[in-house]
């Protein structure tokens, strides 16, 4: 955030991080870091955790009520649940692309410039436009709308609304992206769009995305975070982080090896 | 398949009709649905009869014959011909051969018969001297179907009378002030005073009722005190409990009595708050011989009785804007407040308008609670302020409606048939408006 007291080398770093909904604690003692620029991907069977910990990325789980999340959760080395952490800044600074593509009830035009103007952008309508258009050409999604700018949003196909999703994210420009399975919804087509924009980002974004597509993990991560459900407590954990030629050739874990070998899950 | 039917029925799990009794059982459910199809149409033809019955009903009364008979004919005064093919001397003589000398000492002190026009001196020998007036009146019904029975009846009390159709609806009665004489009493003062009060009613409960929802949809789970310290604790748990029981009772208040929220309008508004609802504290004069029986009063106590329908309405409009555009807003960065201006309101505001409006037209007909908070039932002088006297027109229609004349009823259902249009256009503007929103958010 503002005052970095010291820099890591990651742009996340949890660090005995527990996330509790009320009582349940669905996420337990997950310790590890998300490279600056790269693709981490997270894995792992339904309901062992991936979402959770995605959303606590950028504090979205505070807005369930009964959620709580424990131990640090550092970015920049400053730990995002400290109590004078705002979380409208981190989101302001993390943002979020979510499973299903969910757009405003207004126009592409309007989509794009809603975050920006939120947070306080200044400028004349040139540069608003320049700016919309910067947006959607980073999710290469300018050569097909850009005729008809006025549309609403929902007017797009599913794979279109995403990347306008993703476009919209892109335009308070923040440093991390995160993705929660933002390809589920979408064709093979689509799909692949999404994966070379990804590749493209990367380059001026650390990028954090949940799948359950053990191709597109392999395909479009760097690294990879296995997580898994404890059969004792039904809490998630973390069983494997590494690179992800690593994760998916030579895995250290027997369980890893069974989920990506789909034994498993 | 088979040998899995097999295979459940060696389990006994009952068993599922075969071969013919599939026929059968069909044939029989088919049947059954029938019988509810004829009741579910009954019920229908039901209500509609019944709201027939209702139409014919005012209909009737607010339309119909009306039997004229004059004091003296205007044959009579004028040897057969018109009074309008007179000449204004021959005109003079006939008031002066028909007034009293005092009658016509008070003209001629008003204004020398001499110096006023024809028309003038016709309408005088009209009111003073012809004097038409309406001896009987017949429904619509009695006036198309039974002539000739009326027609004989006429005859034999009222030779001299003429029967003619009557619109007890008409424009004169729309732009005319209240008046103890039916033919000529209007309904100005009781629309003008129901579409104040609306205005009222609207500017108050609107904003205080989405506020309200808002606050309980999506501020209600938020601890806006220091949870470390016990006592920003107890307060963010005393607000939630008082949020809680509010939210649990609302439906209870919405449907409590509106006679009730009268007694209390009584109370609070009309006495306890009468130097404000009176204006005394703000100079106004006016109010002041109301006694705090003014329109304004009128306005809290109906924001108060329409304010829970509001809150309910615009609470499920609230909740019904999906969960996932608020998270789309919070991920790029957006406060609370900029999620409920920019997202959660204009994508609820439909939802609202319409609830709210349709919640706020039943005000309209509402009558107990104005009774008991003293609304007047006899007044001639338009509502113009927020202190002066008022009636609407549901008052109005229940004064008339519990005179014993029969012209007076006959001037109530006209009264009715101007409600019902009043409120059939405000619930139809309010279906416009959504539509028209509708519109314009998703599909541009
Ligand atoms: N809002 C919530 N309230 C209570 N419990 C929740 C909530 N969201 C998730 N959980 C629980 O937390 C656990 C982890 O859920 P999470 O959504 O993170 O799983 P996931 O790995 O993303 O699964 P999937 O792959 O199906 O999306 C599950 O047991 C789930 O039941
Ligand atoms: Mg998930």
């Amino acid at each position: 955030m503002t005052s970095a007291t010291y820099d890591t080398k990651y742009a996340i770093e949890t660090r005995n991080m527990h996330i509790y909904y009320g009582a349940f604690r669905a996420v337990k003692d997950v310790s590890f870091g998300i490279e600056r620029n790269k693709i981490t991907a997270l894995i792992g069977p339904s309901g062992c955790g991936k979402s959770t910990v995605l959303r606590s990325f950028n504090r979205m789980n505070d807005l369930i009520p009964g959620a709580r999340t424990e131990g640090e959760v550092l970015y920049h080395g400053q730990n995002l649940y400290a109590p004078d952490v705002d979380a409208v800044q981190v989101r302001r600074e993390i943002g979020m692309v979510f499973q299903k593509p969910n757009p405003f009830p207004k126009s592409i035009y309007d989509n794009i410039a809603y975050g920006p103007r939120i947070n306080g952008w200044k400028g004349s309508k040139a540069e608003m436009d320049e700016l919309v258009e910067r947006a959607l050409r980073g999710a290469a999604l300018w050569d097909e709308v850009k005729d008809d700018l006025k549309k609403s949003g929902l007017a797009l196909s599913g794979g279109q609304q995403q990347r306008l999703c993703i476009a919209r994210a892109l335009a308070v420009e923040p440093e991390m992206i995160l993705m929660d399975e933002p390809c589920s919804a979408l064709d093979p087509i689509s799909t692949l769009k999404i994966e070379e924009l990804m590749f493209e980002l990367r380059q001026n974004y650390t990028i954090v995305i949940v799948t359950h597509n053990m191709q597109q993990a392999a395909r479009a991560s760097d690294y990879t975070a296995f997580f898994l459900m404890d059969k004792d407590d039904r809490a998630g954990q973390l069983i494997e982080y590494d690179t992800t030629s690593n994760i998916f050739q030579n895995p250290k874990d027997k369980r890893t090896e069974e989920y990506i070998s789909g034994r498993f899950g | 398949m088979s040998a899995e039917t097999n295979a459940s029925s060696e389990r006994s799990t009952g068993t599922l009709p075969q071969g013919e009794a599939v026929r059968q059982n069909v044939a029989q459910r088919q049947r059954r649905g029938r019988v509810w199809e004829v009741v579910l149409f009954a019920s229908t033809v039901v209500g509609i009869v019944i709201l027939v019955m209702l139409a014919f009903n005012i209909v009737n009364d607010a339309f119909g014959g009306i039997a004229v008979q004059s004091v003296v004919e205007e044959e009579d005064l004028t040897d057969g011909r018109r009074l309008e093919d007179l000449s204004q001397p021959e005109l003079i003589a006939i008031l002066e051969a028909n007034l009293r000398s005092r009658v016509l000492r008070n003209l001629e002190r008003e204004r020398p018969l001499a110096e006023r026009d024809e028309g003038e001196l016709i309408d005088i020998i009209n009111q003073e001297i012809i004097k038409p007036e309406v001896v009987a009146i017949y429904p619509l019904s009695e006036f198309l179907f039974n002539r000739a029975a009326i027609e004989a009846e006429l005859a034999e009390a009222f030779p001299r009378a003429e029967l003619q159709f009557k619109s007890w609806l008409n424009w004169n009665f729309i732009v005319s002030p209240m008046s103890s004489n039916p033919t000529q009493a209007g309904i100005r003062t009781a629309i003008l005073g129901t579409l104040f009060l609306l205005l009222l009613t609207v500017l108050i409960a609107f904003p205080l009722g989405i506020g309200a929802a808002i606050y309980l949809e999506e501020y209600n789970a938020d601890k806006p005190f220091d949870e470390r310290s016990p006592v920003g604790r107890w307060l963010n748990r005393t607000i939630q409990r008082a949020a809680g029981l509010i939210e649990t009772n609302i439906y209870n208040l919405s449907g409590v009595p509106s006679i009730i929220y009268g007694i209390l309008g009584l109370a609070i508004f009309v006495r306890a708050l009468e130097p404000f609802t009176s204006g005394a504290i703000f100079g106004a004069t006016e109010g002041v011989t109301a006694n705090g029986r003014t329109i304004l009063s009128a306005a809290l106590t109906m924001s108060l009785l329409v304010l829970p329908v509001v809150i309910i309405a615009s609470q499920e409009a609230i909740r019904a804007v999906p969960s996932s555009l608020r998270q789309a807003s919070y991920g790029l960065g957006a406060t609370k407040w900029q999620t409920v201006w920019k997202i959660v309101l204009p994508n609820a505001l439909p939802g609202i308008l319409t609830g709210t409006i349709l919640a706020i037209s039943r005000a309209i007909g509402e009558t107990a609670p104005l009774i008991v908070i003293g609304a007047s039932t006899f007044i001639v002088t338009d509502p113009d302020g927020l202190f002066s006297k008022f009636t609407v027109l549901p008052l109005q229609i229940y004064n008339w409606t519990s005179r014993p004349q029969e012209e007076f009823r006959a001037i109530a259902a006209a009264a009715i048939i101007v409600l019902l249009i009043l409120l059939l256009s405000l619930n139809a503007a309010a279906i416009m408006l959504r539509n028209y929103l509708r519109s314009k958010r998703i599909s541009t």
